[in-house]
């Protein structure tokens, strides 16, 4: 902007918010939000690729041979493509499913995700309860010295339960013991923002296996397919109550993008996050982003959409999360330059 | 030196203390450690269960501390050991009325000299030593803080010698660590040890956070008010981080850094929150004076704010320790505490210190150069035990590099008798073994003064090693403080009485 040795400028943001009287406890730091919402995130991110991971495998000793569903779907689902390729020669499943749960300098890997949810609750231990970071702290000594054993065939199933049961006693503990303040909105927030992120991607990439081998593949397997997508963010079960037990396409999609119920849905995300964002103070900004990721879930009719639909519909949505994420930042948290004059 | 000490029960069979030992007397445990002598006897083989438990526990609750030289790990757990260290009540007592007795005369004396210095007119003190201390900070003349304390938090090192007499070996004035450990240090021997804490009467130390938030809230410029309380830390690569974020957890208070406090154009300190900018009232700083405020002190410190002193002198903010404290922890000064506690309360010391011999006196000077091989040298301002000179173990090069900086700068130098800490048993390859130690207790300075019950022991895991700082291979034990006179329940008596009912 301008000089900000100016003392004109420098001053004029310094004053004190004249409205809101906000409560010792209800009080946040601008750098401690931005810890406790990165927690939130890395925390959704390990559970989210730990079961991703889970369901694939199950989904690939299901199908024959010669379906050949591979192990790239993983790699695109995470984003992680080109990191992967800058590391390994051949998509194969041991170095996949490595890549993807241990190794440490894959930036979401379910190791590096564990490790960044701890330091983040490390720095921020003390506002959380207490068993949140004991247990955040063990899953990190565990996941150190199992992750890579952990990848093998036969135990990956039991490894990635594992990963899933820990983060959810993490985010139970949060759910069951934290008071609703400004430090349980912002990890949420960050959970809702991952989630919803992460089911988009599932349903992007998975429709596109689907939609150009449905011809192929016998109606049993194609079922299983949407079965799986399903299964990889936890929804199977709700979605044969909510849908009556019959798996279909375009049920699906609708289930996974607009679904009321659904904690795992879009729509619920961004309705949450919507809802815990008005309790904030001047969120305004990120209100209207996540208003207009809200608006594109309900300009798409799911039952009518082809695959290049879903494609575009995602890639607007995460164009949306990302502009959300960026006035969360701006709004809230300190800016890169943490000496100079506040924004 | 001594005869050794002999103890009942196969435990403690061939357990042979050198000198003082904490737990086991000549004939008999000493006052207070009866019971628990009995419990750990009964607990016999179990009792390295219990160490391996304990350990477990220190690494499931993330209790660490961070050494710098390891690039990496920073985040060590933390050395614990499973076997207490017992305290007489009725001696406790006592230490505990002469610590706060000390702190009284410290703190007037601090206030004395930023203000009229009455104390240097009347040759008390020497004014070279004062005026001439590192930690002296002229910025600080004439302000008065609330309740005239300057040293709100502090911890004196106490070590027992040969005569079985506590004697303070240092006073910490500035940012002491170690509370945290203390009470860590609890609620793991708790978790170990339950059925102990059923069968004996042990005075608890949880009161601290609430002593230590009701002390800074009292500080407030705005009475009348809800204070806002901050916890002023270095950061995450600080040693003592895990500290600051459990008092600050404990107090329900703000665990801030220098960036994000931010002091205006009307000397009033406030933070950056989510909600805007919301005005601080108390910082309880775990930052060294000169790197609180860039516009006074160090202008390179990323971990102050600047302006803060501003702030702190119009009284907008308090600081707790207060800015310029550290002049009363100088070693040298040490020296005259004992003068200053007649000077200014009329009274006796009631806590014996360490004889300590100042080299800026010529006369003093030339005895301890006579005197250097039974002699410790140390530095007068440097903490956490280095450049320390004991004669006892050193070789002619460090005694005459030590003559050398001596004579060069006798300011800087005292000299203290070798003083042979005491031991406490420590379990050591699944045995009890002597290991020496020392105590950390916390005192408060407010309204109203405290005391924690116990404090940090420490102790040097190494056979034969006086060194306890954690940074330097040392561990810590659990202190518990025990009414000898309170008759101790057996585990055995609780059960036939819980059984009966």
């Amino acid at each position: 902007m301008t000089d900000v040795l100016e003392p004109a400028e420098k001053d004029a943001p310094e004053k004190e918010e004249p409205a809101p009287i906000l409560l010792p406890p209800a009080m946040l730091l601008s750098r401690v939000a931005e810890h406790v919402y990165w927690a939130g995130r890395y925390l959704e991110r390990a559970e989210g690729t730990a079961r991703l991971v889970k369901t694939h495998t199950e989904l690939f000793v299901d199908l024959p041979r010669s379906v050949g569903i591979g192990w790239a779907p993983l790699l695109a689902v995470t984003g992680s493509q080109e990191a992967f390729d800058s590391g390994y020669d051949k998509v194969t499943e041991d170095d996949v499913v490595a890549f993807l749960l241990a190794e440490p300098s894959n930036q979401g890997s379910v190791a590096t995700c564990i490790e960044q949810a701890r330091e983040n609750l490390r720095v921020t231990r003390g506002l959380l309860p207490r068993r949140m970071w004991e247990v955040a702290n063990e899953t990190r000594q565990w996941v150190h010295v199992s992750a890579v054993a952990g990848c093998a065939r036969g135990s990956r199933m039991m490894w990635t339960e594992e990963v899933i049961r820990r983060c959810l006693t993490v985010g139970g503990t949060a759910a069951s013991t934290m008071s609703r303040d400004l430090t349980y909105a912002f990890l949420e927030v960050g959970r809702l923002v991952e989630r919803a992120d992460m089911t988009s991607r599932v349903l992007d990439v998975q429709a596109g296996i689907l939609m150009t081998s449905g011809d192929d593949l016998p109606r049993a397997y194609r079922d299983l397919t949407w079965m799986a997508m399903l299964r990889s963010v936890g929804g199977e079960q709700m979605y044969r109550r909510q849908m009556g037990g019959v798996i279909s396409a375009p049920a699906t999609i609708q289930f996974l993008l607009r679904d009321t119920a659904f904690p795992r849905s879009v729509d619920h995300c961004l309705t949450w996050v919507a809802n815990l964002l008005i309790g904030i103070p001047n969120s305004s900004a990120a209100l209207a982003a996540c208003h207009d990721a809200q608006r594109l879930l309900l300009s798409v009719w799911p039952s009518e959409l082809d695959l290049d639909g879903i494609h575009q519909c995602v890639d607007d949505l995460q164009l949306a999360f990302g502009r959300l994420h960026d006035e969360l930042a701006a709004s809230y948290f300190p800016e890169p330059a943490a000496d100079s004059a506040p924004a | 030196m001594t005869e050794p000490t002999t103890a009942p029960g196969p435990l403690w069979q061939g357990y042979a203390a050198p000198g003082w030992d904490e737990m086991l007397g000549p004939d008999e445990p000493r006052a207070g450690c009866a019971g628990v002598v009995d419990y750990l006897e009964r607990l016999g083989d179990e009792l390295v269960d219990r160490q391996a438990a304990a350990e477990a526990a220190v690494a499931s609750m993330g209790i660490s501390f961070t050494v710098y030289a390891e690039k990496g790990n920073i985040d060590r757990a933390w050395p614990f050991d499973v076997i207490p260290r017992v305290i007489d009540l009725h001696e406790w007592q006592r230490v505990s009325e002469g610590l706060i007795q000390r702190l009284q005369a410290l703190n007037l004396f601090i206030g004395d000299l930023y203000g009229d210095a009455k104390v240097l007119a009347d040759g008390v003190v020497p004014a070279e030593i004062v005026l001439g201390s590192p930690n002296h900070r002229p910025e600080c003349i004439g302000v008065t803080p609330p309740h005239g304390t300057w040293a709100h938090i502090s911890g004196s090192d106490l070590v027992r010698g040969a005569d079985g007499v506590f004697r303070v070996l240092e006073d910490n004035l500035r940012v002491p660590s170690g509370v945290a450990y203390m009470l860590e240090n609890r609620q793991i021997s708790k978790r170990v040890f339950a059925d102990a804490f059923r069968s004996l009467d042990i005075l608890p130390v949880d009161g601290y956070p609430t002593a230590l938030q009701q002390m800074l809230a009292s500080l407030t410029p705005r009475p009348g008010e809800m204070p806002v309380i901050a916890v002023l830390t270095p950061g995450i690569y600080n040693s003592a981080y895990f500290e600051h974020a459990f008092l600050a957890s404990q107090m329900g208070a703000l665990l801030v850094e220098g960036g994000d406090l931010v002091v205006g154009d009307d000397d009033v300190c406030r933070v950056r929150t989510v909600g805007g900018l919301v005005r601080v009232d108390v910082i309880y700083r775990r930052v060294d004076d000169l790197f609180l405020d860039p516009e006074v002190f160090r202008a390179d410190s990323m971990l102050g704010v600047p302006g803060l002193m501003r702030a702190w002198r119009k009284g907008n903010v308090a600081l707790a320790n207060a800015p310029g404290a550290g002049v009363a922890d100088d070693k040298v000064v040490y020296a005259y505490v004992p003068e200053l506690i007649r000077y200014y309360l009329g009274e006796e010391p009631k806590l014996a210190s360490v004889p300590t011999y100042v080299c800026l006196d010529d006369e003093q000077r030339r005895y301890v150069l006579d005197h250097l091989s039974e002699l410790v040298v140390k530095p007068a301002n440097e903490s956490g035990g280095t450049g320390i000179y004991i004669g006892t173990y050193a070789t002619a090069e460090e005694t005459d590099e030590i003559r050398r900086a001596v004579e060069a700068e006798p300011r800087n130098w005292i000299a203290q008798p070798v003083i042979e800490l005491s031991t406490a048993p420590t379990l050591c390859d699944d045995v009890p073994a002597p290991r020496h130690i020392d105590l950390r207790p916390f005192i408060l300075s407010g309204e109203r003064p405290y005391v924690t019950n116990g404090g940090l022991t420490r102790v040097a895991l190494r056979e034969g090693s006086l060194v306890v700082n954690s940074s330097q291979g040392g561990g810590s034990k659990d202190t518990w403080i025990i009414d000898p006179d309170v008759p101790q329940l057996s585990a055995a008596a609780r059960q036939v009485q819980g059984g009966g009912a």
